[in-house]
């Protein structure tokens, strides 16, 4: 038997989850890999730091970069993980319940949801405000966001249902929901003014640059609630991957088990695009890099959360450094890597 | 069936397929009549029929001349062009779903032109329309290859929407990294992305012509053997189709049909989508006469979407690739919703 089969039972009570040894150690390489990455983000800014000056900075109080790393970098880097974890969580689940290793959060309209809300307000109150609406900025494209993802995925969710939902018609579905979302938001960039318009173009590239713990706040919050949440779940998310029929007679009420982990998935998603905007890919990519590292039948949910963590928080350190100073939305970069492994998985599901 | 049953059965269907056509040609006729006569400023027919003839300078024999008269003729150029890309693209990868818009043609030639812009400098349309049918050729050639993948029948609906789906969202971020770098660009381009036929002026009309010309002519040579290929490769090889040289005029077709649609007017999805669909309930599957009821059908939607653009938001105007988007997508869905994905 291959050691990935090498596994053991963690019990609480009557719930019982499966752990792969495998995928535990994977996991824990992961986070390992997630901090170093991190410290090297750090160290870029103003002021170039060593890692030993970031890590001193980050844990010792009396180090004269502690203000910076605190105020600054650390909650910078630690929106790009955590972002990077709920995507690639709301990913997983999404996958699993589409049995579609092409499906992902953006695809059931959350983020393109967001993007139009966002550009329709930034558009809005630039041209009330003079683009100066510092409320809106910290306060109100987060709520927009979160508020354009949920109509997103609600329209896509509804217009899907058809006596039950099915993978291929909820992607297809998706993909024409979203090219009408993305319409009106080329219609809405060509309305406002064109520096409300780079604003909203930043934005909706999917950007770290300045965020804050008020960013950190609700993506750690959302995290904190759903995963647990979701781990109790995966026993029917894991029987949801056969068909209806077989689901059903396993005892899962399939429709509402879906629609609960879909409504998980969409929060995550939404959550994590309303702090950092649109980040293509990590949620598509995360889970089927980890399904393959961790040689399971699908995707493991705390592993693909690990590995969004870490590819978001990559993509960011090459965003940054690539065409440095010059800093690229994190968004572009893995959207530019992001796209040809989904083709890649695609050429292979063919063969 | 003996064969002098069927002859006038035959000539029957015959007569049919012309009567359709001059009805799409009238259809036509009338989208642009309403895109000469209706706008900001409504004119009357007879007035615009005096512009063209016997203009003496007027406000309204202006506004027909140079603005209305150019628009209604990219208009009808744009929308034949993408109606016969979008039905040769379908035949091509026998994907009911296949759209220029939708597999990434579109951001194709974005893409290059921005880049042609911004890193070369390129400053009219007649160098740049250059970059966005290479553009458009490669994200072609690359969404033809994707279809084809995995030899018999290609990828279902479902994998070839998504393969453009990625196509498009790469190129996209490619594009958004150079505008976001150079504001300028940026304020042209979101003019672009959001496709429009108006006030392109009647150079840009010239310039994008011998393209569609050249491309209706090779998707009219593609016909015949698109109707062998859809019998599939091997029934087309044993009928003595030369198969790589079919696909090869088709991709040509495509590419120039839709990077000049696209060079001239912006990202105009779901013309290409719809239309074949509206036109094989009256043609048959025979491309001989689905790819110009495409065109006539792609022309009259492009016409009319445009002039809904033009009266549903006064005073201003809603861009005409919103407004396909908005009558496409519903159609798209629908189109999903109805049945499961289905192979041509």
């Amino acid at each position: 038997m291959p050691t990935s089969e090498i596994a053991v039972s963690l019990r609480v009570g009557t719930l019982s989850w499966r752990l792969r040894l495998r995928g535990v150690a994977i996991t824990v390489f992961g986070l390992a890999v997630l901090a170093l990455l991190m410290a090297l983000n750090m160290r870029i800014g103003d002021i170039e730091m060593t890692v030993a000056e970031v890590i001193a900075g980050t844990f010792d109080q009396n180090s004269p970069a502690h203000f910076i790393i605190m105020e600054l970098r650390l909650p910078r880097a630690l929106t790009g993980a955590l972002v990077g974890a709920a995507l690639a969580l709301s990913g997983a689940i999404i996958q699993s319940i589409a049995r579609n290793p092409l499906a992902s959060p953006e695809i059931l309209g959350v983020t393109t949801g967001a993007s139009v809300m966002v550009v329709a307000g930034v558009v809005a109150s630039g041209s009330v405000y003079g683009g100066t609406s510092g409320l809106l900025a910290t306060l109100g494209i987060p709520a927009l966001s979160l508020l354009g993802g949920l109509i997103g995925a609600a329209v896509v969710y509804g217009l899907a249902w058809r006596r039950g939902l099915d993978g291929y018609r909820l992607v297809l579905v998706g993909i024409g929901v979203a090219a009408v979302f993305t319409n009106v938001k080329f219609w809405l960039l060509t309305v406002g003014d064109v520096n409300d318009t780079a604003r909203a173009m930043v934005w909706i590239s999917g950007s770290l640059n300045g965020r804050g713990w008020e960013h950190v706040m609700p993506t750690a919050l959302a995290l904190a609630v759903l995963v647990p949440l979701t781990l109790l779940g995966t026993r029917s998310l894991d029987a949801l991957r056969f068909s209806d029929d077989t689901v059903t007679s396993l005892g899962v009420r399939t429709n509402l088990a879906r629609a609960l982990m879909i409504l998980a998935a969409v929060l995550l998603a939404a959550v994590a695009t309303a702090s950092a905007g649109p980040i293509a890919f990590v949620a598509l990519a995360s889970p089927q890099i980890a399904l393959r590292l961790a040689r399971s039948g699908q995707p493991p949910l705390l592993c693909s959360a690990v590995i969004g963590g870490v590819l978001t928080t990559a993509a960011d350190l090459i965003a940054r450094t690539a065409f440095s100073p010059l800093e690229l939305p994190v968004g572009i970069v893995t959207a530019v890597l992001g796209a040809p492994y989904l083709i890649h998985l695609i050429w292979r599901a063919r063969k | 069936m003996s064969a002098t049953a069927a002859a006038p059965r035959l000539q029957g269907i015959r007569h049919r397929r012309f009567t359709v056509l001059l009805t799409l040609l009238a259809a036509v006729a009338v989208a642009v009549v309403l895109s000469i006569t209706i706008g900001s400023k409504s004119v009357p027919l007879a007035d615009a029929w005096a512009a063209l003839t016997t203009p003496t300078g007027s406000e309204n024999d202006i506004i027909i001349r140079s603005l209305r008269v150019p628009r209604t003729v990219l208009g009808v150029l744009a929308g034949v062009a993408l109606g016969v890309a979008g039905a040769l693209m379908q035949g091509h990868t026998r994907n009911p779903l296949a759209d220029p818009g939708l597999l990434g043609v579109t951001q194709g030639a974005a893409f290059a032109m921005v880049a042609s812009i911004i890193l070369l400098g390129a400053s009219s349309l007649l160098v740049y329309i250059w970059f966005g049918l290479a553009g458009a050729l490669v994200a072609s050639v690359a969404v033809f290859a994707l279809g084809m993948v995995g030899g018999r029948g290609g990828p279902t609906p479902v994998t070839l929407a998504l393969a453009g789906t990625a196509v498009s969202a790469m190129l996209y971020a490619l594009t958004s990294a150079i505008v976001l770098l150079d504001e300028q660009a940026m304020d042209v381009f979101r003019f672009w992305q959001a496709g429009s036929i108006a006030a392109r002026g009647a150079d840009v009309v010239r310039q994008v012509l011998p393209f569609i010309l050249v491309g209706l002519v090779l998707a009219i040579l593609n016909a015949p053997g698109l109707n062998a290929l859809s019998l599939g490769e091997d029934v087309a090889r044993s009928l003595g189709q030369n198969i790589a040289m079919t696909r090869t005029i088709g991709v040509a077709a495509v590419t120039l049909l839709s990077g000049a649609a696209v060079a001239a007017c912006g990202s105009l999805s779901f013309v290409g989508l719809i239309v074949p669909h509206l036109a094989r309930p009256l043609s048959g599957t025979d491309h001989r006469w689905l790819l110009p009821y495409s065109g006539l059908i792609g022309a009259a939607l492009l016409l009319l979407a445009d002039v809904i653009g033009r009266v549903v938001a006064p005073p201003g105007e809603l861009e005409v690739g919103v407004v396909l988007a908005l009558i496409g997508a519903p159609f798209f869905v629908a189109l999903v919703r109805r049945r499961k994905p289905v192979r041509l």
